[in-house]
C-alpha cells in the first residue's frame, strides 16, 4: 500500500470531522440566541435585561416587575422549553424514521403516531365532553401510543418482519384509516370537529409545565433509547443481509428504534398537535449537513428541529400581530420554500 | 462462462406485427377477473337504492333493452354516480400508479404532487372566505372547477419548481412534498379562522363524495379522462425501463425524459379530473396500485389493473357508504375504512407467505 493512498482518507475524515463538530457547535449556538429571542418577544416585548429580572426576580421589587416576572414565569419559559423540547424530538423522530424505513419521504406520521392521536382526541371529546388540553393530552399520548404498537405489530408479523417497505406501506394504512375514523367522527359532532380544527394547526402556545414535564420525560426516554440504536442503523442501510452478517439483531434493533419514534412523536402530538414536514425537513438538510453517518445525523436533527421550531414559533407571534399564527402553519409556509430551495441547489441523497 | 447457466425465458413471448409483448396468463387472468368484478358491483350500485332493480334488469338496461320505468331511474338517476365513480376510481388509480413507477416508491401518490394540497386550498378558500368576489366565483364557474384549477395550478407549479436540466424522481417528490406543505397550511389556517358552519362544509368537501353528480359533470370527466387514458396507453410502454435507471432507459431506446414529462402530466390531469368529480377522495391513488400490483405478482404497478381497483374500491367504497351505514357517511371515509385494512392485510398475507 502506498502512503498516498493511507494519507488522504485520514485528511478527508479529519476534514469531514472538523465540519460536523462545527456545525453542531454553530446550531447549539444559534438554538441559544433564538431561546433569548423567544423570551423576549410576544405581545409584550421584553428587553432582555427585563427578561433577565424577570427570570430571577429580586424579593421586594416593584408591581412593574412582578408583571414581567409573571409573563416569563407562566407565558415565555414554558412555551420556549416545549418548542425546544418539541423540536428535539421531532427532528430525532424524523431522522431515525427515515433510517428505518429507508425511505427519503418517510415522516413520523407514517407509523400512525398523529393520526392516532387525533382519533383519540376527536372521540373523547365525542364520549365525554372534554373542553379542556388538559384533560385530553393523556388521551392523545395514549392514541398515539397505540398507533404506533399497532403499525409496527402488523409490519412485524411473519417472516420478513418489519422490513422496511412493509412499515412504510403498513403505516399508512392505518394512518389513513385512522384519519377517516377521525373525519366521520368529526362529521358527525360539531364540538368535535370545533377542537380538531385547532388541535390539527399545531402550537407550542398555551400549555403549562405540568404538561410538559412528563412530556419532557417521554421525550427524554425515547432520545436515549435512539442513542443506543445509531451504530446499527448504519448497519441496517447496508441492507438488512449485511447488517445480520455483521452482527446486528435486526428485529431487536427495529423494535428499540420504533418504540423511540412512537416515545418521541407521540409525546409531541400529545402537547402540541400534529407538526406536520418538520421532521422530514430536517432530516434531509441534516443529512446534507452531515452525510448519511446517524451517529452524526440524529443530533444535528435534533437542534435543527429545535432551532427551526422555536423561529416558526417567534415568526409566528410577530407577523399577524396582535394575532397569532400556530407554529405548525408557520412551519410549513416558511420552511417549504427555504427546502424546496435547498432540493433545487443541493443534491440530495436517497436514505 | 458455462452454456448451461443461461436461462431460457421462463414466460413466451407473442408478436404482433412490429409489436411484441411477453405472454402472461396469471396477470391477464387477475385483469379479467378485476374487470368482471368492477362491472358487477358497477350494476349492483346501480340497482341498488330506495327502488330496487335486479342485475338482470340492470344489465338488460345498460345494453338498452330494459323496461320504461327501470330506463327512466338508472339512466337518468342512478347511472351519472355509478359512472362518475368509475371514472373518478380508474383515474385515480392509474394516475397513482403512474407516479409510484416514476418516483420508483410506493408512498409516492398524487396527493404528494400538491394537486389535491391545491384543490382543498381552494375549494375551502372560496367555502369559507364568503361574499363578494369568493360568491360570484363559486356561482359562475363551480367549486369543482375552481378546485381543479386550483389542483392543475399547483401540480404544474411544483413541476416547473422541479425542473432542472430535467425531472429527477426524488428531487420532484420532495418539492411536492413542500408545496403541499404550504397548500396544506394554508387550508389549516383558513379552518381555524373560519366560522364554524363553514368549516363543516367544507370539511365535506374535503373528503371526498359522490352524492348528486349530474350528467353535465360526468361527461366532462369522461372524455377528460377517456382523452388521457388514450395519451397514456401511446406511451405507457415505455414506462418499464424507467425502472432501471436512466442509463439503461436510454440504452433501450427510451427518451425518458420525453415519456417521463408526458406521462407525469397525465398522472397530475387524470388526478385533477378525479378531484373535480369527487373532491379529494383520499388513499386511492395510493392503495390501488400497490394491490394490483400484489394481486397480478407483478413486480412494478401494472396500469390497467390498478385502474380496475381503484374502480372497484371506490364503487364499493360508495355502495357500502349508501346502504351498509346507518348514518350516511362521505365516500372517502368508506375508501380510507375499506383500502387501508385491505392493504395491510396484503401486506401481512405476503409476510406469512415468505
Amino acid at each position: 500500500m502506498s502512503t498516498t493512498l493511507e494519507k488522504r482518507p485520514t485528511s478527508e475524515v479529519t476534514g469531514v470531522h472538523r465540519r460536523r463538530v462545527a456545525g453542531l457547535g454553530a446550531l447549539s449556538v444559534v438554538l441559544l440566541v433564538a431561546g433569548a429571542v423567544s423570551l423576549a418577544v410576544g405581545a409584550r416585548g421584553l428587553s432582555l435585561a427585563e427578561v433577565w429580572q424577570g427570570l430571577f426576580p429580586e424579593p421586594g421589587s416593584d408591581q412593574r416587575l412582578t408583571e414581567i416576572a409573571l409573563i416569563v414565569q407562566t407565558v415565555r419559559v414554558p412555551r420556549t422549553v416545549l418548542a425546544i423540547v418539541a423540536g428535539v424530538a421531532l427532528g430525532v423522530s424524523g431522522a431515525l424514521i427515515q433510517g428505518y424505513t429507508r425511505n427519503p419521504i418517510a415522516d413520523t406520521g407514517l407509523l400512525g403516531v398523529n393520526s392516532g392521536a387525533s382519533f383519540a382526541v376527536v372521540s373523547v371529546i365525542l364520549l365525554f365532553g372534554l373542553a379542556n388540553p388538559y384533560q385530553y393530552v393523556w388521551f392523545a399520548f395514549l392514541g398515539a401510543a397505540a398507533a404506533g404498537a399497532v403499525v409496527f405489530g402488523l409490519a412485524s408479523i411473519g417472516r420478513g418482519a418489519g422490513s422496511p417497505l412493509t412499515l412504510a406501506l403498513a403505516g399508512q394504512g392505518v394512518a389513513v384509516f385512522l384519519a377517516a375514523m377521525t373525519t366521520a367522527v368529526a362529521l358527525s359532532d360539531q364540538a368535535s370537529l370545533n377542537a380538531l380544527r385547532f388541535w390539527n394547526a399545531g402550537t407550542v402556545a398555551g400549555v403549562g409545565f405540568d404538561v410538559i414535564r412528563p412530556v419532557a420525560a417521554f421525550v427524554v426516554a425515547g432520545l436515549l433509547l435512539a442513542l443506543t440504536t445509531l451504530p446499527a442503523i448504519n448497519l441496517l442501510n447496508l441492507g438488512d443481509d449485511v447488517a445480520r452478517g455483521l452482527g446486528v439483531n435486526i428485529t431487536r434493533t427495529r423494535t428499540v428504534g420504533i418504540v423511540a419514534i412512537t416515545l418521541l412523536a407521540g409525546a409531541t402530538t400529545a402537547a402540541c398537535g400534529p407538526i406536520a414536514f418538520l421532521g422530514l425537513m430536517v432530516a434531509h438538510v441534516a443529512r446534507y449537513l452531515t452525510g448519511p453517518d446517524y451517529r452524526w445525523l440524529v443530533p444535528c436533527a435534533g437542534l435543527l428541529g429545535a432551532v427551526i421550531l422555536l423561529v416558526c414559533d417567534i415568526v409566528g407571534r410577530v407577523v399577524t400581530r396582535p394575532g397569532e399564527l400556530q407554529a405548525g402553519v408557520v412551519v410549513a409556509v416558511v420552511g417549504a420554500p427555504f427546502f424546496a430551495a435547498l432540493v433545487w441547489r443541493g443534491k440530495f441523497k436517497t436514505v | 462462462m458455462n452454456e448451461t447457466a443461461v436461462k431460457r425465458p421462463v414466460t413466451p413471448g407473442v408478436r404482433l406485427g412490429h409489436a411484441s409483448f411477453v405472454w402472461r396468463p396469471w396477470m391477464v387472468l387477475v385483469t379479467l377477473l378485476l374487470a368482471a368484478a368492477a362491472f358487477l358491483v358497477f350494476c349492483l350500485s346501480i340497482g341498488t337504492g330506495d327502488f330496487p332493480i335486479g342485475l338482470p334488469q340492470v344489465i338488460a338496461t345498460l345494453f338498452g333493452q330494459g323496461e320504461r320505468v327501470d330506463e327512466f331511474v338508472i339512466m337518468d338517476l342512478r347511472l351519472p354516480r355509478a359512472l362518475a365513480g368509475l371514472v373518478v376510481g380508474i383515474a385515480l388509480g392509474v394516475s397513482g400508479a403512474i407516479t409510484q413507477s416514476i418516483a420508483r416508491n410506493p408512498l409516492a401518490s398524487p396527493d404528494v404532487l400538491g394537486i389535491t394540497g391545491g384543490a382543498s386550498a381552494v375549494a375551502v378558500f372560496l367555502v369559507t372566505v364568503s361574499g363578494g368576489a369568493a360568491a360570484a366565483i363559486v356561482d359562475s364557474v363551480g367549486l369543482s372547477a375552481a378546485a381543479l384549477a386550483g389542483g392543475l395550478g399547483t401540480g404544474l407549479l411544483v413541476y416547473f419548481l422541479a425542473w432542472r436540466r430535467g425531472i429527477d424522481g426524488l428531487r420532484l417528490i420532495l418539492i411536492g412534498i413542500s408545496v403541499s406543505a404550504v397548500t396544506e397550511a394554508i387550508t389549516i389556517w383558513l379552518l381555524v379562522t373560519a366560522d364554524i358552519r363553514d368549516v363543516a362544509r367544507a370539511q365535506a368537501w374535503l373528503v371526498g363524495s359522490l352524492d348528486d353528480r349530474s350528467w353535465g359533470e360526468v361527461w366532462v370527466a369522461l372524455w377528460c379522462a377517456l382523452a388521457l387514458m388514450a395519451v397514456v396507453s401511446c406511451v405507457a410502454f415505455q414506462l418499464r425501463p424507467l425502472h432501471f435507471g436512466d442509463e439503461v432507459a436510454a440504452g433501450l431506446g427510451v427518451r425518458y425524459s420525453m415519456v417521463r414529462a408526458v406521462l407525469l402530466l397525465c398522472a397530475v390531469l387524470l388526478a385533477g379530473v378525479a378531484v373535480s368529480a369527487a373532491g379529494p377522495v383520499p388513499f386511492v391513488a395510493l392503495v390501488a396500485p400497490q394491490v394490483a400490483m400484489r394481486l397480478s405478482r407483478y413486480p412494478t404497478p401494472p396500469l390497467v389493473a390498478s385502474g380496475l381497483v381503484g374502480a372497484l374500491l371506490l364503487i364499493g367504497a360508495d355502495l357500502v357508504a349508501r346502504t351498509a351505514l346507518p348514518v350516511s357517511l362521505p365516500v372517502g371515509v368508506v375508501t380510507a375504512a375499506i383500502g387501508g385494512p385491505f392493504l395491510v392485510y396484503l401486506l401481512v398475507r405476503a409476510n406469512l407467505k415468505k
